[in-house]
């Protein structure tokens, strides 16, 4: 079965961005624009990685990651944070909060694959 | 999906952005300092910047980077706003739509467009001592080493809290070339004392394949600082001595690892959601389908309606009744169908204060702008194309029109000159007003501008609102100094122009001393017209209203045969060339004598003013537009094509078409000259 993916980002463009990549790579890709509708979607739609940007609206990545790990069911899960250099402290909470890796944006989308499958086995 | 469609993505999602930057920034120059105003301007640069660089747009990364490093150092309060700030972020934001412009027509940007602001912004965010740019870290450098690599890796117990799993870091590593793995258990307590989340075992990996250095080190990007790694060339004995050590080559042990730092409560707080109606984003080509779709529906009611009409009324009282209720339900559906494709104007208005800031800040006046009305919606189309004829408007009312303080006060007014920019619905159109309390029209000198001009006959009496209409000739200007606030003469024509293009009209009263008032009257939206119905033959034609100037029935010593022109109507002393839409069309049976008929006056871009020929007017109604472009092909003088009541089609006339074929004539009193270039 192909891996489930979730990309967070309110920026349609990087969501957008991420699903064409990775579904061209034959994972299973869905979107949320914000921590909160992410966490929503969750509850009832598992994945096996998730890409969440830091900046957004409503609920921020961090935020959404130091949820989701405060979860069991989330302590294995990989998470991906889609980081700017400029937010070096950001990625540095978001390392303490709980993310797996980071993905430097703009990405390469060969990197973003590769990024992904090494986090997901 | 496709790279192109996610380019158009990337444009849509940024023209989003930046009129979200704009609004930000209206706030903050209103001094509304908020946290999530900052915020959520930083997002807006962020999430442009972000897409360009995947796009390779480097020259706007670069400037949205500085614009960032400095929102970045206003977001956590170490610097606040000052309005010279708010102005070099709106001017940034400007560039980036240029730029943003620039990429998506694939022109080039003027060369410098940004350079200096991107250095401006740079500095803003030095001045305050900070690091004005995140110098990225130098590419290590990819040392090879010919035999292999070596790693001692001991995870903490960090890394599997984040998810990280040594054995896919293995499975990372073997995809560089065969590796060994020794386990190193020693650490491994009593299982009663075993801490299921702890870490207790350690690695070594014996990569042979001389693969480079920094592949080795990428595998363990992630972990970098959740463990202890050390990587050494396979055969030496001496890893010190031989790799130039770096940071990065053994991290710290966990003892020296400063403890993760919380981050303030503040920080980690959710930003507070930007009140936003639920809205679903939707094709435009479905609308338009749609709209389509419910213009004939409205259509064949309107016919059955009308063949109802001649039965006997008591014959079949519930189907009037029922054919009554489903006009009205029509009507109705057709007016929320419309509706989705409006837009409420706030998008374009939101743009004015900050016009008026830097222009009044430019030219020494004082100036208040009063909004009302912003929530008014318009078609989504018109609303774009309202931003350019407003802002010269309202450039022209700031230049022009108010006067500067001090001539204020002699004349009796406040200092503070008041611009008012309103919109409201009236009757089925959308009328924009803008008006200001300057020193308005001085008639005598338009007058007398306009017969140096050549414009105006040296005798000719022109009406107070003939002489206001001379400003809308082409090259006409008053000003006596070419500013460069207001340009060079080349506006109020094109202003006009534009807002003919989009089916409405622009008029302007003015009392000396007092002020000026421009109304825009436009209409709802384009997909259904004003019009006025006219007979000719057994055709009928659409006369779109805002082109309309007036209809009468001529007298016959008015009209005086031009040798091959045609024929020509005098009217107030001024010359207008006849067109016989019948001869112009074909249309057999109608009127041929010009003072039989009736003459419908109508205004085109170029040729000045033109008389139409038809046998009656019929009324006037909305009409759908319907393309023929798409069904069929272009047909010169006809803009469209709509279905009336009684099921007849009809012809919709496009005005500045019908008066390309005319030659302009060259008895007219007042004559438009070409626009100066």
């Amino acid at each position: 079965m192909a891996k489930r993916v979730m990309t967070v980002d309110d920026s349609r463009t990087m969501r957008e961005m991420v699903t064409f990549t990775l579904r061209k790579a034959g994972f299973d890709v869905s979107e949320a624009e914000d921590g909160q509708q992410a966490l929503d979607v969750l509850k009832t739609a598992p994945v096996d990685v998730l890409i969440t940007d830091l900046n957004m609206p409503r609920m921020d990545g961090v935020t959404l990651i130091r949820a989701l790990r405060g979860d069991p069911k989330w302590r294995s899960v990989p998470i991906l944070m889609l980081t700017t250099e400029s937010d070096a402290n950001k990625k540095a909470e978001g390392k303490s909060a709980g993310a797996t890796g980071w993905l430097v944006k703009p990405f390469d989308p060969q990197k973003l694959i590769d990024v992904v499958k090494r986090v997901a086995g | 999906m496709s790279f192109d469609h996610l380019r158009a993505t990337y444009f849509e999602e940024c023209a989003e952005l930046l009129e979200s930057a704009y609004a930000q920034l209206a706030a903050l120059a209103q001094g509304r300092e908020d946290a999530d105003t900052v915020h959520a301007l930083f997002r807006a640069i962020h999430s442009i910047k972000g897409g360009g660089g995947a796009f390779g747009f480097g020259r706007l990364v670069g400037l949205a980077h500085a614009m960032e490093t400095l929102l970045d150092l206003l977001r956590d309060g170490t610097i606040a706003f000052t309005p010279e700030l708010v102005t070099l972020m709106l001017r940034g934001t400007d560039a980036l739509a240029d730029l943003l412009a620039a990429e998506r027509d694939g022109a080039a940007a003027p060369p410098g467009l940004e350079a200096e602001l991107t250095e401006a912004f740079l500095a803003a965010a030095a001045g305050t001592g900070a690091p004005a740019s995140p110098a990225a870290a130098p590419p290590a450098a990819a040392a090879a080493c010919d035999t292999g690599w070596r790693l001692r890796f001991r995870p903490h117990p960090a890394m599997f809290r984040n998810a990280n799993e040594p054995l896919l870091l293995v499975r990372e590593l073997r995809r560089l070339g065969p590796v060994t793995v020794a386990a190193d258990a020693s650490r491994l307590p009593p299982l009663e004392r075993l801490e299921a989340e702890d870490a207790y075992i350690a690695w070594t990996f014996e990569l042979t394949e001389p693969a480079p250095r920094d592949k080795v080190e990428e595998v363990f990007e992630f972990v970098i600082d959740d463990c202890e790694l050390e990587i050494e060339p396979l055969a030496a004995e001496s890893p010190v001595d031989l790799v130039p050590a770096s940071p990065s080559d053994i991290v710290a042990p966990s003892g020296e690892r400063p403890p993760p730092t919380r981050p303030p409560a503040e920080a980690a707080s959710p930003v507070r959601a930007e009140a936003a109606a639920p809205s679903v984003r939707v094709d435009v080509s479905k609308i338009d389908r749609l709209v389509n779709l419910v213009g004939e529906l409205v259509i064949n009611q309107a016919m059955l309606l009308q063949h109802a009409s001649i039965l006997p009324a008591d014959l079949c009282p519930g189907l009037i009744n029922g054919l009554e209720t489903l006009a009205q339900h029509s009507r109705e559906l057709q007016e929320g169908v419309m509706a989705i494709r409006t837009q409420p104007v706030k998008s374009v208005f939101a743009r004015m204060p900050r016009l008026v800031r830097e222009l009044s800040a430019q030219l020494g006046k004082d100036v208040r702008l009063v909004i009302t009305g912003e929530a008014t919606e318009i078609d989504k189309t018109v609303v774009e194309q309202l931003a350019d004829p407003l802002t010269h408007l309202l450039r022209n009312a700031l230049d022009h029109g108010i006067e500067t303080p001090d001539a204020r006060e002699a004349a009796g007014k406040p200092r503070q000159g008041t611009v008012h920019l309103g919109a409201e619905q009236r009757s089925g159109r959308i009328v924009i007003e803008l008006s200001d309390d300057g020193r308005g029209i001085d008639r005598a000198r338009v007058l007398a501008r306009a017969r140096e001009r050549g414009l105006v006959a040296a005798d000719a009496a022109l009406s107070e609102a003939e002489i206001d209409e001379l400003i809308f000739l082409p090259s006409f200007s008053t000003a006596a100094t070419v500013s460069a606030v207001s340009g060079r003469g080349v506006g109020m024509d094109v202003v006009r122009r534009n807002i003919q293009a989009l089916g409405g009209r622009i008029t302007l009263e003015s009392r000396f001393g007092q002020g000026s008032r421009f109304v825009l009257s436009l209409p709802l939206t384009l997909a259904v017209l004003d019009g006025l119905v006219v007979a000719v033959g057994s055709e009928a034609y659409i006369v779109p209203i805002s082109a309309i100037v007036e209809s009468l029935r001529p007298h016959v010593e008015d009209i005086h045969a031009v040798p091959g022109r045609g024929n020509v109507l005098a009217l107030r002393g001024a010359y207008i060339p006849l067109l016989p839409l019948h001869a112009r069309f074909g249309v057999p049976g109608a009127v041929t004598d010009p003072s039989c008929g009736i003459v419908v006056i109508v205004e085109t871009d170029h040729a000045g003013r033109l008389g139409l020929m038809v046998d009656e007017l019929v009324g006037q109604q909305q009409v759908v537009v319907k393309s023929i472009e798409a069904n069929y092909g272009q047909i010169g003088g006809v803009g469209g094509a709509t279905i009336l009541g009684d099921g007849r089609v009809a012809l919709i006339l496009d005005i500045p078409g019908l008066g390309a074929g005319v030659p302009p004539t060259t008895t007219r009193t007042i004559q438009p000259q070409p626009a100066l270039q």
